[in-house]
């Protein structure tokens, strides 16, 4: 079993660093990384992502620039045409560049719980673009929406998650308006999606006790909240279905005009709900520690978020502080994206070096590798996120990848390369078992050292 | 199994037993179901079907299109007869043998039931699900060949293959399915692969999917790459699916892109339908003998609107075409009933009125290939969808 550092650092945080000169640096430990999330959050600042104003100026010279360009096409023009090329390009890499800074990040992290939450958080409440408009708001979201929660209430967060731009599109309740209401007497009809999905993917869970009744009752309450690229967000009272819904037994609405604290309200409720908190506590828990968590660490974990009235800092605590968190070792696999970072931050790689990569470089050497490690940046297969379980990532064509990048990557970041023996330690320390050991003194190039450290299970696993 | 060795070459050299290799274990696959074989092309981005198959004798096609229906059938550069109603187009004539052999066929004026918001990110979410629109779009997580699987005995982890690294929710779900994309390659030295066999030996999650993806691998011609050229792409994903495919796989899909064609709409249709015929023929080629025993469908989100744009393009419709082909196909004929391009027949006066469910095409080529019972293709691999009769696709 490696030692209580090593785990904190592999399993909680974005992966162990080279020892740099001097006196040994304090182990870590549950409170070391709390301390971390605690303490102030200085990473966005030095690796910045774009702005929601920007995001929204981006958005809205899409459509005019297609149809400048469609008409210049028709006129013989070719200018507006290439200016509309540029535009999505530029979109394009505004989006890379999202994906970059969110890896500076997890590679500059003194431990990284920080970014593991981030990373943790956003795909609980997954979204995805789904043209080139929304692109660059995926970062917003990240960024508005799931960053300043972290260490805040659960409530706060879905309401600034499930409530947002980027959710209201990808869950269709931009074109969901109430049978009833006043724009729906003209057309137009309601749409379940994000309703659902709040009741069984963000809050109560698949096994949770509601009914159809209650998606349809939250549905209803929900109209009214839209988003245009034009207008931006606005609760459209206009949209809103007239009268009181009841969710869950419990009456919300009914406000003429209606009025979106009814919507925080339900939203406060359903976070608060005790089947949420096991939800919750469940799921962070598979996520860190194991498939199939330890039924005393999410029982612990779910009693604190109840007492904290969903306050998170209790519930990671909780999970830190039980014995089942450092008990066993290497259930997991660290996910694409994660074991990118931590190659990267055992190679010796900064933060400074990510963001400085040009946007071809980001996509040659971040953004491909990661698609065909089965992980495309902020694309996950739907609104239930990533697959948890390891084999759900260590299958032929996930691990080819990764093999293939441990052996040929690290060359266009580390030059030269780490002897292989020190490369064990600085990312494995205590944690690398004897077969790796044994294979990795004998490797014939460091480039082959680096790849079969890389591309172990000691490495892959946490 | 030749390939499985690959792992092993040397192995003297750091002094392991052949015997103490996990790796030269022979794999065994039990019987897949039958030898029959379905790939699924998705051709992403909403393939126009009137200029892939053209309705020449509707007097509304050249009405519509004065700018990309011009040139006449057989004219240099033209549309090519199909028969006295029809005309491909010019970018499918490496496959004209194969529609005189009957192995080349079309479907017309089908759709998903996907209506009206013409979106390609849900129109394909709802072509690869197979679902209605009664299931909120993009809250469908399983595909229609997974749960197709579901329904067929003895289906092994190989049975199965999508390729490319393309997400492709058409195979994703509880039933086991292999992916691979011929762009991974395990470029190992000898000594990296014994070394990184030594270091996967006792754990079989990380051994096993090794041993397969060093065995995928193998399957690429040597020194070959998947380059920079997008061209290239979608045929080397048929030659790796062709291989599969021969030995213990029934079942590929992969997706080929580009057919967007709001703007110049002939130089984008002839490369892609040039890149689509060289794709089915590679198919054909790899598969050899068992080409007789293989049925093709590629299909799209939907169709593009009847009438051309200002752009020498089209826009997103709503009724489009399929391409089958396959020597277990009834080809060399246009399927599905006509609904015609006079004004009142249009969809929403402006696409070609969908008169089929694509997924009904999809259901009897599989009752026909794996004899699922239609009960169970309506009610669990196309929820709701109405097989109707038989349309005789397959042979």
């Amino acid at each position: 079993m490696p030692s209580v550092s090593t785990i904190a650092a592999i399993r909680f945080g974005t992966g162990l660093v080279p020892r740099k000169a001097g006196p040994a640096p304090a182990p870590l430990d549950a409170a070391a990384l709390l301390a971390e999330l605690n303490g102030p959050d200085t990473l966005p600042a030095r690796f910045p992502m774009i702005t929601r104003a920007e995001a929204e100026a981006l958005a809205q010279q899409v459509r005019p620039a297609r149809r400048a360009a469609e008409e210049g096409t028709r006129a013989g023009d070719p200018a507006p045409d290439i200016a509309y090329r540029a535009l999505r390009q530029e979109l394009r890499f505004v989006g890379n560049r999202g994906a970059q800074m969110a890896i500076a990040r997890a590679v500059d992290a003194p431990i990284g719980f920080r970014e593991r939450l981030q990373q943790f958080w956003g795909d609980h409440f997954a979204t995805r673009a789904r043209n080139a408009e929304m692109g660059p708001m995926a970062q917003v979201f990240a960024e508005e929406a799931i960053r300043p929660h972290l260490a805040g209430r659960f409530p706060d967060m879905l309401k600034a998650a499930a409530l947002h731009p980027m959710m209201l599109t990808y869950l269709d309740q931009t074109v969901s308006v109430g049978p009833n209401s006043k724009a729906g007497r003209k057309g137009g009809g309601l749409n379940e999606n994000l309703a659902r999905e709040m009741l069984e993917l963000h809050t109560l869970g698949v096994g949770g006790s509601y009914a159809q009744a209650d998606v349809r009752q939250l549905a209803l309450l929900l109209t009214g909240l839209s988003f245009t690229y034009r207008a931006g967000w606005q609760f459209d009272a206009a949209k809103a279905e007239p009268g009181a819904e009841t969710v869950l037994g419990e009456a919300y609405g009914g406000a003429v005009p209606a009025e979106v604290s009814e919507i925080h309200a339900v939203l406060e409720d359903l976070a608060l709900h005790p089947e949420t908190g096991r939800h919750l506590a469940r799921k962070l828990a598979a996520h860190f520690t194991s498939d199939d968590p330890d039924a005393g660490m999410v029982e612990a974990m779910a009693a604190a978020y109840a007492a904290g009235g969903g306050a998170l800092v209790p519930v990671y605590a909780a999970m830190l502080e039980h014995p089942a968190a450092w008990a066993s070792f290497g259930a997991k696999a660290r996910q694409p994206l994660d074991f990118l970072v931590a190659a990267l931050r055992a190679l010796g790689v900064t933060g400074e070096r990510v963001a400085g990569l040009a946007p071809g470089g980001v996509n040659n050497q971040l953004l491909a590798p990661l698609r065909l490690m089965g992980q495309p940046f902020a694309a996950p297969p739907g609104p239930d996120g990533w697959p948890e379980e390891a084999a759900d990532w260590i299958n032929p064509q996930g691990l080819a990848a990764r093999i293939e990048w441990a052996m040929k990557g690290p060359r266009s970041w580390a030059k030269p390369l780490p002897d292989p023996r020190r490369l064990l330690r600085a990312a494995l320390d205590d944690a690398a078992g004897e077969r790796l050991t044994w294979a990795v003194s004998r490797a014939e190039t460091a480039s082959e050292g680096a790849g079969l450290i890389l591309a172990s299970p000691d490495f892959n696993r946490r | 199994m030749l390939n499985r060795r690959l792992f092993l070459q040397g192995s003297a050299l750091i002094g392991c037993s052949a015997a103490a290799h996990p790796l030269m274990s022979t794999a065994t696959f039990a019987a897949a179901p039958g030898e029959n074989r379905l790939v699924v092309i998705i051709l992403r981005g909403a393939m126009d079907g009137l200029d892939l198959v053209q309705p020449r004798g509707d007097a509304g096609f050249a009405r519509y299109r004065p700018g990309l229906a011009a040139l006449a059938v057989g004219e240099e550069g033209g549309a090519l007869p199909l028969d006295d109603f029809w005309a491909a187009h010019p970018g499918l004539a490496k496959l004209m043998p194969l529609w005189s052999a009957g192995e080349l066929g079309f479907v017309h004026a089908t759709s998903t039931p996907y209506r009206d918001k013409r979106s390609h990110f849900d129109g394909q979410d709802l072509l690869e699900a197979g679902t209605g629109m009664d299931v909120p779009v993009g809250m469908a997580r399983e595909g229609w060949l997974n749960r197709m699987l579901q329904a067929m005995p003895g289906v092994q982890s190989q049975t199965a293959f999508s390729v490319g690294a393309e997400e492709m929710l058409i195979l994703s779900g509880a039933a086991p399915a292999s992916n691979w994309a011929p762009a991974s390659r395990l470029d190992l030295s000898a000594q990296a692969r014994l070394l990184l066999d030594h270091v996967y030996h006792d754990d079989p999650l990380f051994r096993d999917a090794a041993t397969e993806a060093v065995e995928l691998s193998a399957d690429m011609a040597p020194g070959e790459k998947m380059g920079g050229d997008a061209n290239r792409q979608p045929l080397k994903l048929a030659e790796f699916a062709a291989a599969r495919l021969r030995e213990e796989t029934r079942i590929a899909s992969f997706s080929v892109g580009g057919w967007d064609t709001h703007r110049n709409q002939p130089g984008a249709m002839k490369a892609g339908l040039r890149r689509l015929s060289e794709t089915v023929l590679a198919l054909k080629d790899g598969l050899g003998p068992v080409w007789g025993k293989t049925t093709v469908l590629a299909m799209t989100e939907f169709g593009r609107t009847v009438r051309e744009n200002g752009s020498n393009g089209t826009d997103h419709g709503t009724g489009g075409a399929m391409l089958v082909a396959g020597g277990a196909v009834r080809g060399g004929r246009v399927h599905g009933s006509w609904p015609g391009l006079a004004e009142a027949d249009l969809y929403a006066g402006r696409d070609l009125m969908p008169t089929s469910d694509v997924r009904a095409w999809a259901g009897w080529a599989m009752r026909g290939l794996y004899g699922l019972d239609a009960s169970l293709i309506e009610g669990s691999v196309f929820p709701g969808l109405e097989m109707g009769a038989d349309p005789g696709l397959l042979l």
